[in-house]
């Protein structure tokens, strides 16, 4: 019997070790899945690479998580925003690196790695600071920029329903990052609003089929 | 700009809007644009976390956490309206089916080069978000900015002094002052009420031609 339920956030972080990739969805507070990345922060895992779109807030769980000296790099698209306080300081520090990357190759190159391509050529970012050090090639009239897959160690997503096959729906704009860091990601974890039966999901309306998913944990929020 | 020249300016933006068209409104006065689309046209809003159809923001009674736009801020869904994922909603940005992309701007080139994600300083953390991806795959990228810095030095040049978003790609700028197309460097479409083509000359960086000449 196929069966990804698991009962706590910590059993949904069984086996998580330092130095891991980790894709953490959400944009802006949309979609972030504030409870597992809480128990990443317990489980005490270092030297960590983040893949997100936004570097924390305030004193959100990345935040906590950037404080607590436990990520050593940020893969990331828009890391200053308004309340990005403790990125800022560790930026300016230099006690955290940051690979900026354009919003559009950010999911893009997640797209990639779980289709299995392990580059592609993108004009975004073609002739700018942001592609210093990549392989530039034209095609037609288009200069473009070669970049690479990205297959994290482990994805931590939010979505809204589950059946214990990890197939997922999500609530809105919270879907943002979350069906590409599942497929792209050796190990993908989702939190998720509640879990439904077997064959609850309408096949119709499910977004990412549970193939690409691991562990599905249930958060009341 | 004050509250009156920026809804002029939202105004005027707006009423070059088409029936029909795709449209993606960069964050800050940009998002302005949609409180003014005229009367009989029907425009889809496109917002790069993955909203098609995105309608005005809701009032606190209909807040839903998870729907937001670019700039992180509440908004409804109208009816048509679809969700996507982010991947999915580059496709749509890097593969030309956005028809028109208003961006906001630090510097605009004659030759229509974009600088509107870094001013160069190192020591503050860099941010660019949806910026390069939308400057080279929108249809059309529309720039709605101020034509002059707050200490008054001209924005519009003959080459940006800022690090580029992307090089040749803005088609049209929209200022408090004129409307200026990009073909072969610069060309004034329409002047502001009361202000001359030697006024705006006089704050712009590179050579002026004025439409039809």
């Amino acid at each position: 019997m196929i069966d990804k339920r698991v009962a706590s956030t910590h059993a949904a972080l069984d086996g998580v070790r330092d130095g891991w990739t980790i894709a953490v969805g959400g944009f802006g507070d949309s979609g972030v899945p504030f409870e597992l990345l809480d128990e990443l922060l317990l489980s005490g895992v270092r030297d960590l690479t983040i893949v997100c779109n936004n570097a924390g807030s305030g004193d959100d769980a990345l935040a906590r998580l950037l404080d607590a000296g436990r990520v050593r790099k940020i893969v990331c698209s828009f890391p200053r925003s308004a309340g990005s306080v403790v990125f800022e300081r560790l930026y300016a520090a230099k006690q955290i690196e940051l690979e900026l990357v354009p919003q559009g190759t950010l999911s893009e190159r997640l797209r990639a790695g779980g289709a299995g391509i392990p580059a592609f050529y993108t004009p975004a970012g073609a002739s700018t600071l942001l592609a210093a050090g990549k392989e530039s090639r034209r095609f037609g009239a288009t200069l473009c920029v070669m970049e690479k897959a990205l297959v994290p160690d482990l994805a931590l997503v939010r979505a809204e329903s589950a059946d214990r096959w990890g197939n997922l729906t999500y609530h809105r704009a919270a879907r943002n990052f979350g069906p590409v860091m599942a497929a792209a990601s050796r190990l993908t974890v989702a939190q998720v609003d509640r879990i439904l039966e077997l064959g609850a999901l309408d096949p119709e309306a499910i977004v990412t089929p549970g193939i690409f998913v691991d562990r599905v944990v249930a958060v009341v929020r | 700009m004050n509250a009156a020249k920026r809804i002029a300016l939202a105004r005027r933006v707006a009423s070059d809007l088409w029936d029909g068209a795709y449209v993606n409104l960069g964050i800050g006065m940009p998002t302005e644009v949609a409180n003014f689309v005229p009367e009989g046209i029907e425009v889809v809003y496109h917002s790069e976390n993955g909203l098609l159809g995105i309608g005005p923001a809701p009032d606190t009674a209909h807040v839903d956490p998870d729907l937001i736009n670019a700039g992180k801020h509440y908004v409804s869904l109208v009816p048509g309206a679809a969700i996507f994922d982010h991947a999915t909603s580059f496709m749509m940005i890097r593969g030309g089916h956005i028809d028109i992309a208003v961006l906001g701007a630090y510097e605009v080139a004659a030759n229509g080069d974009l600088a509107n994600w870094s001013t160069g300083d190192d020591t503050r953390a860099p941010a660019v978000g949806g910026a390069m991806d939308l400057a080279v795959g929108a249809r059309n990228v529309w720039v709605m900015m101020e034509h002059c810095s707050k200490e008054g030095a001209p924005r519009l040049l003959e080459a940006c002094t800022y690090p580029l978003t992307a090089a040749a790609c803005v088609n049209r700028i929209y200022t408090e002052l004129a409307v200026i197309r990009i073909d072969n460097g610069f060309v004034v479409e329409d002047l502001a009420d009361g202000v001359s083509l030697v006024d705006v000359q006089a704050k712009t960086g590179a050579r002026l031609r004025p439409a039809g000449a």
